[in-house]
């Protein structure tokens, strides 16, 4: 039996449409990436990695000392730090200050932590509505489905489904022009947000010696939500923490140019604390709201713990040649592509998600984007290590050992190899397809086989 | 309490004991070019521009301002440098609002929102803007039209500039935000649309 895994990447390769979409949308990311990344835009681009390499690196591994020093901060502005361990402590917090507050309504900016414990359909459950203003994020909300891609939420819709999902949901006639879409998407949410009572936020930093949580976004749903309701929240992994508001001299450089290649997100929001005596807007209450949720996981391991430095960027979606056919619903939570095929089975256990360190060809391109410098490739092969591992004595992992030994056993004996060689070349490529490697070889071409092995013509040159 | 215990796992996986310090961090990066004013300001308008902004440098932003506003309506920050422009005072123009309520009912209506700038980037085109008493967040964000008159000799040469004069923004003010061009989003089908939340128009004047 096909794991879902397989059963939805086949699904994903039969759909031509949804094919083009995925292709075109990363590499219209990955040559604008290329691009503002080069020598004539940022010279120093190498440099800048390795500095937001050694930066993470720091603040990983001193993480309970950034952490401590970002809660004194927040707390020395006037904000209030609360840790959690997972989805269930970050609704339960929210729900007991919105029923004291008497709020029911909740915008909410663009975050991928409160994707992954489920806080929209966790707060709906307890009669608050929670709306996401992200105009790709809103689209989704309304389709009820989660993000495609880490920057593009809603990169496998067309207009034509964007106008479906809004005349069944917003009950207003079918508009397929991507402006009028965008529009009426803005009057809906700009009542919401002068209507809401609390807006809840991600984070892309937070900043340890100033108390400060930073939002990078292009729409400006970010700043509404942060500044016009009299509450804003904050939801971000414990991860998250730098520790200098300098350091961003360095990450902003990278960040947009490695997710858009922008040479800057459009708005970039520095907040710290509820507004000051004599400020005229901005929040009367300030939270934020730490969250573990599995990342205390990863960091026993040395190697391993720098899977948390990452940026959340994309541009390791945008390159990978895997995601680029089998696109991001594939994935079985809400982080895709290379960091999601090394951080959901870390977050999860790797008995849970055995197929995702497999989901790539090794060729290194995640890597080599990667602005914070993880070592995609390598924590692939360590986590296909631990998924071997923990597959003892079932059959299958039976049948690999005896491959293996076979394979071992020919190549330590040169004149077998080379009669083996000789078979396979007399019956020819079409037996191997219908062998039992068929799963693999009916995605697959294989060139035809030489007439003579590279032996063989050594000897009669 | 949650708190101690995340903070207990985070120690232990990372062999830490409490309160053991911890090795100073790699210096910061800040690396300042030397670039004069006049390319700053050329290279600040040339960013807007490629932005789909408008940027210009005038003398006298109060002419340029009553022409750009006529027959619109038009709040203006309580920044004293544009009161000494002799913009705040110009017909048409509300300003003066200090009450939370009242401003963001008059920005909700705005066609236009007049501010100034704490700074701006030479290499990127961007506005650097620190919420006070003399600048509300709104009055940038919710009018579909943003107008900022920048002192010339605000305008820095990016990012390291900025954060070696403001080590610590948070010491100014509870909001630090920088704008780099007009509100956009590529949300359907990679195609741009400006102005989805924030303003879709936005001028940047270099005024003396």
């Amino acid at each position: 039996m096909p794991s879902e895994f397989h059963q939805k990447a086949h699904e994903t390769l039969a759909n031509a449409n949804l094919q083009l979409a995925i292709f075109t949308a990363t590499g219209r990311l990955k040559d604008k990436r290329v691009e503002a990344v080069g020598p004539g835009e940022l010279p120093d681009y190498q440099e800048l990695r390795t500095q937001a390499n050694a930066i993470k690196q720091h603040a990983i591994d001193n993480l309970d000392h950034y952490l401590e020093l970002f809660e004194r901060n927040v707390a020395a502005r006037g904000g209030h730090v609360v840790y959690c361990k997972d989805g269930t402590e970050v609704s339960d917090f929210i729900l007991a200050l919105a029923r004291e507050r008497g709020a029911h309504l909740i915008v909410k900016s663009k975050s991928m932590t409160t994707e992954e414990v489920d806080l929209n359909e966790r707060l709906e459950h307890h009669g608050l509505e929670s709306v996401e203003t992200d105009l790709g994020e809103y689209i989704l909300q309304l389709a009820h489905q989660r993000p495609y891609h880490i920057v593009a939420p809603a990169l496998h819709m067309t207009r034509y489904d964007v106008a479906e999902v809004f005349t069944r949901r917003l009950n207003v006639p079918n508009e397929i022009v991507i402006e009028k879409q965008t529009a009426l998407a803005r009057s809906i949410l700009r009542q919401k947000f002068l209507a809401a009572e609390i807006g809840i936020s991600g984070a892309n930093f937070l900043v340890a010696d100033s108390g400060a949580v930073v939002i990078v976004e292009n729409e400006g749903n970010a700043r509404l939500t942060t500044s016009a309701p009299k509450i804003h929240i904050t939801i971000a992994g414990i991860e998250k923490v730098i520790p200098r508001a300098q350091d961003l001299a360095t990450f902003l450089k990278l960040l947009a140019r490695s997710a858009t290649g922008q040479l800057l997100s459009v708005y970039t929001s520095f907040l710290s604390g509820p507004r000051r005596p004599g400020e005229i807007d901005g929040p009367d209450e300030f939270y934020v709201l730490l969250l573990d949720n599995g990342r205390t996981r990863l960091l026993p391991d040395k190697n391993k713990r720098q899977s948390l430095f990452c940026i959340r960027c994309g541009a390791c979606l945008n390159t990978c040649p895997v995601y680029r056919r089998i696109g991001g619903h594939t994935f079985p939570w809400v982080y895709s592509g290379p960091i999601g095929a090394i951080l959901t089975p870390q977050f999860m256990g790797v008995q849970q998600e055995p197929d995702l360190p497999f989901a790539s060809s090794l060729c290194g391109a995640c890597g080599e984007v990667c602005p914070v410098k993880i070592d995609i490739p390598k924590i692939l092969l360590e986590l296909r290590s631990d998924v071997k591992k923990a597959e003892t004595r079932d059959k299958q992992n039976r049948l690999e050992k005896l491959s293996f030994r076979v394979f071992a056993w020919l190549m330590t004996h040169p004149r077998l190899y080379e009669m083996a060689g000789k078979m396979l070349r007399s019956v020819g490529v079409p037996s191997i397809q219908a062998g039992p490697l068929r799963a693999w070889t009916s995605q697959r071409d294989l060139p035809p086989l030489p007439g003579r092995s590279f032996r063989e013509m050594w000897r009669r040159r | 309490m949650s708190r101690d215990y995340i903070l207990h796992r985070v120690r232990t996986s990372l062999g830490r004991s409490p309160s053991e310090p911890i090795p100073d961090p790699p210096p910061a990066r800040i690396l300042i070019p030397e670039v004069t004013l006049d390319a700053r300001v050329a290279s600040l308008i040339a960013r807007v521009e490629a932005l789909a902004g408008v940027a210009l440098e005038t003398s006298d932003p109060r002419a340029y301002i009553a022409s750009a506003i006529a027959g619109k309506t038009v709040i203006a920050s309580n920044s004293p440098y544009l009161a000494a422009c002799g913009i705040s005072s110009l017909p048409g123009v509300e300003s003066g609002i200090t009450d939370r309520e009242q401003l963001r009912n008059a920005c909700a209506t705005a066609d236009i929102g007049i501010t100034s700038a704490d700074y701006a980037l030479a290499d990127t085109g961007t506005l650097v803007m620190l919420s006070s008493w003399a600048e509300a967040r709104m009055i940038s964000l919710l009018p579909p039209e943003h107008i900022a008159v920048v002192p010339r000799d605000r305008i820095l040469t990016g990012l390291d500039e900025l954060f070696s004069i403001l080590p610590n923004p948070a010491e100014q003010s509870s909001s630090m935000v920088l704008i780099t061009g007009p509100s956009r989003t590529a949300d359907i089908e990679q195609i741009l649309v400006r102005g989805v939340h924030g303003p879709g128009k936005i001028t940047v004047l270099v005024a003396p």
